[in-house]
């Protein structure tokens, strides 16, 4: 019963969060481009749906994701289930003790980016413009292993307290360097791919994660340690894309050589 | 009718398709290495089978209404050549679009009640409710920004890698300035902009402008809009940490 009326509300209030874009498309149409909208009636359903599926998923993240992200942070560093893992240990529990943490980050961060459907349009898109110099299934791993390893990487420096910026600071200075060096086709792709990663499930659920992580770890405040997961799950895929379309260049040139060579072969016979 | 209940349920095998690895990996933890019974599994369930019904709902309806109304302006906007409502008109699709984004109001909710637990602001329900509000509005000021200054890059055909550099250049020298309690946020914010409404919207705009513009290739040059709206509110939200600070 309480779940809802707690509905009614979050749908009312997603009312409010829509009512802008709605109103300023339908000035646009009317005021600017000045023609009728076609199938009124089919939008306004539209609009019916998208207000009424804001608001349950709203409801429904805080009834599920947010407590899942921050129970699976607090039983994973929970000192007892540490003890249990890798055996009794009657020290204080240091970085490396939180192994379980990392492989579970990883793995969340690698899976949710592999089964994410926008990533798979932007992987065949890619395969058709590159030529097939870029693979689809190539792509998909790389921003996977990318936003596995962002998400493990952002793990452990929440755990270690170390300062965000220098890690985001490291992470720009590669992607920069990287820039001037990959082909010139894979870069907007590779900083679209950063983007494609956050979706609108996986989110709520790191952010969870790293809130509950810097509650339950003793030292740490959420407010300057619990946030920066998905940064971190945004710039890696960058990196990982961007290393991608280096050594797939790198491959081609190797490949090209050969055949050159093969052909002056085929000259000098 | 048929077709669009055909449409719903592709939808929801969507919706499905992005809950499940997430379910996959918590449960192969919670069954392998945890092992303890979950306190309110019945509630998570419940919530997961909210989540699923209202992302289903959400895209159904952005697919049949915001999608189309949206690319056709978009496509009329560009053809029509008038650059003043081009403008207008990319800010006010980014603007508009954040302040819908679901994952944006979800961190800014809890940026907000994380706040409240450090002392920042008031433990009141009016402090929290401007707190997140503020950040969304903040957050969606530099999305338009982010679409204006895409568009203006297409049109002038500036070059895409060297304005991300000088952004995340800058994203650099104003964390040094920022206190460090909005660094966090601010970074996240960066993530969270782009997903279900805005990504879609915007590929939109972008390709449309591109394949409207002569010597343009929409496939290179109609990108990169992405780009700018996650690095702008990185450096916004930083900028509103420092103003705050001084108050």
């Amino acid at each position: 019963m309480e779940m809802i009326v707690e509905a009614f509300m979050f749908i009312f209030d997603s009312a409010t969060d829509v009512a802008p874009i709605v109103i300023f498309l339908f000035a646009f149409q009317v005021f600017v481009i000045r023609e009728r909208i076609p199938n009124l009636r089919q939008i306004l359903v539209g609009f019916v749906f998208v207000v009424v599926g804001l608001g349950l998923f709203l409801v429904g993240l805080e009834e599920s994701l947010f407590p899942l992200g921050r129970l699976m942070a607090q039983q994973l560093t929970d000192p007892e289930f540490i003890a249990q893992v890798s055996g009794h240990i009657d020290r204080a529990l240091v970085w490396q003790d939180f192994y379980w943490v990392y492989l579970f980050a990883a793995a969340l961060g690698f899976s949710t980016t592999l089964a994410e459907p926008a990533l798979m349009a932007v992987a065949i898109k890619a395969n058709a413009v590159s030529g097939g110099a870029i693979g689809v299934w190539g792509l998909r791993v790389a921003v996977a292993i990318g936003a596995g390893t962002g998400v493990a990487l952002g793990c452990f420096r929440i755990i270690t307290g170390l300062p965000l910026q220098y890690f985001i600071a490291a992470g720009y200075l590669v992607v920069i360097v990287q820039t001037a060096l990959a082909p010139k086709m894979i870069v907007p792709l590779a900083y679209d791919s950063g983007g494609v990663t956050t979706s609108t499930v996986t989110v709520p659920l790191i952010a969870a994660l790293g809130l509950g992580l810097a509650e339950a770890v003793p030292g740490r405040s959420p407010l300057l340690d619990g946030f920066g997961l998905v940064a971190f799950a945004a710039l890696f895929p960058i990196i990982s894309v961007l290393a991608y379309g280096q050594l797939a260049a790198l491959r081609q040139r190797s490949a090209e050589s050969s055949t050159e060579l093969a052909e002056e072969t085929d000259h000098a016979l | 009718m048929k077709d669009s209940l055909i449409a719903l349920s592709k939808d929801a095998i969507f919706s499905v398709r992005d809950l499940a690895p997430i379910v996959l990996v918590i449960a192969v933890f919670q069954a392998f290495v945890i092992r303890q019974p979950v306190d309110g599994l019945l509630s998570l369930i419940f919530g997961g089978v909210l989540v699923v019904a209202g992302l289903t709902c959400f895209i159904f309806g952005l697919r049949i209404a915001l999608f189309p109304i949206g690319e056709g302006l978009a496509h009329a906007l560009a053809k029509k050549g008038s650059a003043f409502w081009l403008f207008t008109f990319s800010f006010v699709l980014g603007f508009g679009t954040t302040i819908a984004e679901p994952s944006l109001l979800a961190v800014a909710n809890e940026a907000a009640s994380v706040a409240v637990d450090a002392g920042v602001i008031e433990n009141t329900d009016d402090a929290i409710a401007g707190y997140a509000l503020g950040l969304r509005l903040i957050v969606a000021l530099s999305v338009g920004v982010a679409l204006l200054l895409g568009v203006l890059r297409i049109i002038t055909n500036w070059s895409l890698p060297l304005m991300i550099i000088a952004g995340y250049i800058l994203v650099i020298i104003v964390t040094t300035m920022a206190p460090p309690e909005i660094v966090g946020v601010a970074y996240d914010s960066g993530g969270v902009t782009t997903s279900t409404v805005t990504v879609p919207l915007v590929t939109a705009l972008g390709v449309g402008l591109a394949s409207s513009l002569k010597g343009r290739n929409p496939m290179t040059d109609g990108f990169g809009l992405i780009a700018f709206a996650s690095l702008t509110p990185i450096l916004f939200v930083l900028l509103y940490g420092i103003v705050t600070q001084w108050r």
